[in-house]
C-alpha cells in the first residue's frame, strides 16, 4: 500500500516512515546536484544564508532537460547520490532532513540521518519523463548561471518514491536484496 | 567516388540525438517487458511497470526518457570510396549535436575541462569514433551515454594465466561494486582483448548491439548466456530493491590480443540504453 505523506518534512512525520515504504509525495522541494551543492556549504562556510529556508525541507538530486514550450519542467529524474554524500550531513546539520535520490550512500551520510531524523528517498532512476508528471510548479531560485544545476524551487503532487533509508538507519537496498535472495534459496 | 555533403551529416546527427533521446530502441523495450513477466517480487513489478510506463510517456510526447540524455557517443563507418565536401566533418557533427540538443530540448551535460570545469552549453564535443571500411556507404549511430552508469565502468590489464575465470569474476565483481548506482536494470558491455584503448571501445560497441543478439562465436556467446544469468543471480535486482532483473543483457565483444595480456573492459548502461543507426 502507498502512504500518502505532505511536507514539510518534520521530525515526527520523518520518524514514522520505514525503509520499504512506498510513498506519494506532496508539497514544495528543492532542487539541487554536485555544482549546487558545492555552492550551497560554502556558503554556509563562510556564515551566509542559503538560498532557501532548510529547516524540515527536502531536496531532489536533478538536473532536468530544458522545459518544452507549455511544459513545466523537461525530463527530471533523481541522479545519483552518493556524489552528494560530501555535502548532505552539512545540509542535514541546517535542518534539510529530506532527500530525494537513487544510489548508495555512505556510512556517515547514515549517521547523520540518525542524527538528525533524516529520511533518503528513492525516486526511479531513469524515469525522468513519468516524474516530470508529478512537478506541477517549477521556479528557479539561485544559481542561474548553473543551467541544469541551478537550484529550482519545486511543487509536487503524488510523487512516488520508496524510502530507501530511514531515520532509525534501516536500508532497503539490504534488506530487499537479501529477502530477494533468502526466498530463492529457500 | 561518392561525393557527401558534409551538412547531410550534420542534419542526420541532429536528427538521431533527439530520436535516440526520446525513443527507447526496440529490442530494449522487449528485454525489459520480457523481464517484467518474469519478474514476482511486488517492489520489482512495480518499478519495472514504471519503467515501461515512462518510455511511453516518452514515445508518446516526444520527450527525453531520461534527463541524463549523455555524453552524445557518435560512430561514423564511412566507405572508403566517400568523399566529404563542403567543410570539416569534425565541426559537422559537433554541430550536429548542437542543434540537437539545442532543438530537442535536451539537457546539456557536457563541461568544457575535465578538472577545472564549466559547461560548454551546447553538450559538444561529441565523442566521435571513425572507421574506414569498404564501400561507398556512410552508416551513422549515435548513442548517448549516461554518466550515473558510466562511473560504474571498469577495466581491468588480466595476466593470461588468469583465464576465462579471471573475466568471468570481474564482471560479477563489476556489477556488484555498481550495485544500486546505474539505475538497474543494467546493460553490461564487455570488451575482451585489444590493447588498453581497444577493450574499453570494444566494451562501449558491445552496448550498441542489439539485445537478444549473440556474438557469432558460439564460445562468447555461451559465455553471454552465462554470465547474464550468473549476473541476475546477485539478486541487485530493479533499482537495486532486490529482485530477479538485475540487468536485461550482457553482450561481449572480442579482438586479438598480445601474447602478455588479457584486457578486459566492462562498459555499464542503464535500462535507458540508447542508440540509433542510419545508413547513407
Amino acid at each position: 500500500m502507498e502512504k500518502r505523506i505532505t511536507l514539510p518534512l518534520t521530525e515526527e512525520l520523518a520518524q514514522s516512515l520505514r525503509a520499504g515504504d512506498s510513498i506519494l509525495l506532496t508539497g514544495t522541494i528543492y532542487t539541487s546536484r554536485d555544482a549546487g551543492h558545492k555552492r550551497m556549504c560554502e556558503a554556509l562556510a563562510r556564515g551566509e544564508e542559503l538560498p532557501f529556508d532548510p529547516k524540515d525541507a527536502t531536496i531532489y538530486y536533478v538536473g532536468p532537460t530544458p522545459a518544452k514550450p507549455g511544459q513545466v519542467i523537461g525530463s527530471a529524474g533523481p541522479t545519483t547520490s552518493g556524489r552528494m554524500d560530501a555535502y548532505a550531513p552539512t545540509m542535514m546539520s541546517v535542518g534539510a532532513r529530506g532527500m530525494i535520490g537513487k544510489g548508495a550512500r555512505l556510512p556517515e551520510v547514515v549517521e547523520a540521518m540518525k542524527q538528525y531524523s533524516g529520511v533518503y528517498f528513492g525516486a526511479i532512476g531513469g524515469a525522468g519523463a513519468l516524474l516530470a508528471k508529478c512537478i506541477k510548479k517549477c521556479e528557479l531560485i539561485a544559481y542561474e548561471d548553473l543551467g541544469a544545476e541551478a537550484l529550482r524551487k519545486l511543487y509536487v503532487e503524488d510523487m512516488p518514491l520508496v524510502v530507501i533509508i530511514d531515520s532509525q538507519g534501516n536500508n532497503l537496498y539490504e534488506t530487499g536484496r537479501a529477502e530477494y535472495l533468502a526466498q530463492t534459496n529457500a | 567516388m561518392r561525393e557527401i555533403h558534409v551538412s547531410v551529416i550534420t542534419d542526420m546527427v541532429e536528427r538521431l540525438c533527439i530520436e535516440a533521446n526520446t525513443h527507447l530502441p526496440q529490442d530494449v523495450k522487449c528485454a525489459i517487458e520480457g523481464c517484467r513477466a518474469r519478474e514476482d517480487g511486488v517492489i520489482a513489478k512495480g518499478v519495472l511497470d514504471n519503467i515501461i510506463e515512462n518510455y511511453r510517456i516518452a514515445d508518446r510526447e516526444n520527450v527525453p526518457i531520461c534527463q541524463d540524455t549523455g555524453m552524445a557517443c557518435v560512430f561514423l563507418e564511412i566507405g572508403q570510396d566517400v568523399h566529404f565536401v563542403g567543410g570539416d566533418l569534425r565541426e559537422a557533427v559537433d554541430e550536429g549535436v548542437r542543434r540537437g540538443y539545442t532543438n530537442g530540448f535536451l539537457r546539456k551535460s557536457v563541461v568544457a575541462d575535465p578538472v577545472r570545469r564549466g559547461n560548454t552549453g551546447d553538450n559538444t564535443p561529441a565523442m566521435l569514433y571513425t572507421e574506414i571500411v569498404p564501400g561507398e556507404k556512410v552508416s551513422v549511430t549515435v548513442g548517448p551515454k549516461g554518466f550515473g552508469s558510466e562511473n560504474m565502468s571498469a577495466i581491468r590489464m588480466f595476466k593470461p594465466s588468469a583465464g576465462l575465470q579471471g573475466i568471468k569474476d570481474f564482471i560479477l565483481e563489476t556489477v556488484e561494486a555498481a550495485g544500486p548506482n546505474p539505475c538497474p536494470p543494467m546493460v553490461v558491455g564487455v570488451g575482451i582483448g585489444g590493447t588498453f584503448d581497444k577493450a574499453a571501445l570494444l566494451a562501449k560497441k558491445a552496448l550498441m548491439r542489439p539485445l537478444g543478439s549473440s556474438h557469432p562465436d558460439p564460445f562468447y556467446a555461451d559465455l553471454e548466456k552465462e554470465m547474464l544469468e550468473k549476473v541476475n543471480a546477485l539478486g541487485i535486482g530493479p533499482q537495486g530493491f532486490g529482485g530477479k532483473t538485475t540487468a536485461i543483457g550482457l553482450n561481449i565483444e572480442t579482438l586479438p590480443t598480445h601474447i602478455a595480456g588479457m584486457p578486459c573492459a566492462i562498459n555499464i548502461n542503464c535500462h535507458v540504453t540508447r542508440h540509433k543507426t542510419e545508413v547513407l
